[in-house]
């Protein structure tokens, strides 16, 4: 190979082609109101590229069967595909055994999961929670029944005006009675980005261990479980091109081992006796009942097409419309933008004067644009930003230029009509 | 699917830029605050009913231009008459919205057949009826509504992830 074709080589696969890649989206070819879909609901759910619906066709229509049992050859193909698709999962997060690669149904399940195997059995009366006010109530609900039930005591690390988490305040927060820490990656309403690796160091210099809810990281850039050194790494598939009613739940092989199980059931047993039942080991300890096999093995194919693209790729393009989206929002009067944090992902919360949310969307939705307007599940951010709720616009890296210019237009639209 | 320029009509806009009868009232017969859970909105009612009929009604509250129109229209079409048929209105609109009922059906509906397209709207559907939930509430002596309550013949969720 000559010097030249290399060079021809790097350039077709560095340069980010979103026209090649949106072929790949067969739903981001519908018209909503007559009007092209332009989608910027990705932090809600992304869509799904034909690869992975063929992949999940290929399953139904030839390796059906239900897994871990029969010793026929449906359930042989469909058992390797399944545990292929959790060896998959773990190459993306790079942890360091498969057995510590847990399917949930989704981040609300794995962080659920996490409050009853390990809170009930090492979280006791007076002991404290650390939480965060960016959390999404999938974050926080589940600790908040657990203080309930336990006595203990959840304290919050508050954030500054531009939504980012206050370190010094964190650090504050942590005496004897710390016991746990769940902080999320990205905030799903602001975009912000925490500096979790720093974080989880300065818990761990503390023996206390960390939950990291990545539902709206693991999308947008490269998750390093390792790297972070954190104890449990959430995640959903359907915000990752995979189907929904599927998740993940990361856990260090020898916490998980420590824990209790979650749901009883089958497949997460050894041996059943009225007297006594033994314990299946990890992941199947926390994996009762017919898993949804085929949405596992749909995520595996997800993750392989977004390692494909690469998810460096990713992030620089969604960087690139953020950034974009960002200049054109506030050049517009009467429209800001909240969430300026320093290292945001591509997520733009943004209030327009005098116009309800509610309004803008269902203004939006008729320009064909989507966009997601409420509290996002995160009330205690909308209540800092003493906002009743914002309007979001959340990029995927589907998205383009054009798309970004078709919403600034509809905002203006939106101003248009309410003057 | 309705267009906006159906929904959101010069009428509507202005209802919502200027409300009529907005605010709160010293000494009500009547009052109540609802709410809906999904996105936070929130009004009251203030109702002073005299002998049958309907002296003086206010409203106030934090919510989206079809709630804020829906309630000042509510108002001015509901101030002066019997409670009784207030209440016919308030189940008229509410069989509208709701789209079990067209408005050529709604023999007192009058110009309130502006929110008839916001049944094309399932999301939006609560932002018309929560002002006419919060005035049954207040006529029934329910101090608190909510567009969540079990017994909300109205509920259906709206998406929240």
């Amino acid at each position: 190979m000559s010097a030249n074709q290399t060079t021809q080589k790097i350039r077709s696969t560095s340069v980010f082609d979103v026209e090649r890649i949106r072929a790949d989206f067969p739903i981001l070819k519908l018209k909503v109101n007559d009007k092209p879909l332009v989608y910027l609901d990705n932090a809600a759910s992304s869509q799904m590229p034909q690869q992975v619906i063929d992949r999940l066709v290929y399953y139904q229509t030839k390796q059906h069967a239900n897994i871990h049992r029969g010793v026929h050859y449906l359930s042989e193909v469909a058992t390797s595909e399944f545990e292929e698709a959790r060896r998959k999962l773990q190459r993306f997060i790079n942890a360091k055994e498969d057995r510590e690669v847990i399917f949930t149904s989704g981040t609300t399940e794995a962080i659920n999961l996490v409050m009853h195997g390990y809170g009930r059995k090492f979280i006791g009366a007076g002991d404290e929670i650390i939480l965060t006010t960016l959390e999404h109530h999938a974050n926080i609900v589940p600790w908040q029944m657990l203080a309930e039930e336990k006595g203990a005591k959840i304290r919050v690390v508050p954030i500054n005006d531009a939504g980012e988490l206050l370190i010094d305040e964190y650090e504050k927060l942590f005496n004897d009675r710390t016991k746990f820490v769940g902080v999320t990656h990205v905030s799903n309403a602001l975009g912000s980005i925490n500096p979790i690796k720093e974080m989880i160091a300065f818990a761990h210099a503390r023996g206390v261990p960390v939950l990291v809810d990545g539902a709206q990281a693991a999308p947008h850039t490269k998750i390093d479980v390792q790297d972070l050194n954190c104890d449990f790494y959430a995640f959903s598939g359907h915000k990752l091109c995979g189907p929904t009613g599927i998740g993940i739940l990361y856990g260090r092989a020898a916490l998980l081992e420590s824990m209790q199980p979650f749901k009883g059931g089958g497949d997460m047993i050894l041996s059943v006796t009225f007297e006594k039942t033994t314990y299946n080991t990890i992941p199947h300890k926390f994996e009762a009942g017919t898993p949804p096999i085929s949405a596992a093995i749909g995520l595996g194919a997800a993750v392989d097409y977004l390692s494909a693209i690469g998810m460096d790729a990713i992030a620089a393009h969604e960087l690139d419309l953020l950034k974009y989206a960002t200049g054109q929002i506030s050049s517009i009067a009467g429209v800001r933008v909240m969430g300026t944090a320093e290292h945001k992902a591509a997520v733009l919360s943004f209030a327009v004067d005098g116009v309800h949310p509610h309004d803008i969307g269902t203004l939006l939705n008729q320009e064909g644009i989507a966009v997601r307007t409420g509290h996002h599940c995160a009330q205690p951010v909308m209540q800092r930003l003493h906002v009743p709720a914002t309007s979001r616009a959340s990029f995927a890296f589907y998205n383009t230029m054009d798309e970004v210019d078709a919403l600034i237009a509809g905002i203006r639209t939106v101003q248009k009509i309410f003057t | 699917m309705a267009d906006y320029k159906s929904l959101y009509q010069e009428v509507i806009l202005d209802h919502n830029k200027k409300p009529r009868n907005y605010g709160t009232i010293e000494h009500p017969s009547h009052h109540a605050v609802g709410h809906n859970p999904l996105c936070g909105d929130h009004i009251t009612v203030d109702v002073v009913v005299d002998e049958g009929r309907i002296n003086n009604i206010a409203f106030q509250g934090e919510s989206c231009a079809i709630c804020k129109a829906s309630a000042s229209m509510m108002t001015t079409s509901v101030k002066g008459k019997t409670r009784e048929e207030a209440e016919t209105l308030i189940q008229e609109f509410l069989a509208m919205a709701t789209g079990k009922l067209s408005h050529e059906n709604c023999p007192h509906i009058g110009r309130l057949a502006v929110f008839a397209g916001v049944s094309d709207l399932p999301t939006r559907v609560k932002c018309a009826i929560l002002p006419w939930h919060t005035l049954n509430g207040a006529f029934n002596a329910v101090a608190s509504t909510s567009t969540e309550a079990e017994e909300d013949p109205m509920h259906a969720p709206i998406g929240d992830a």
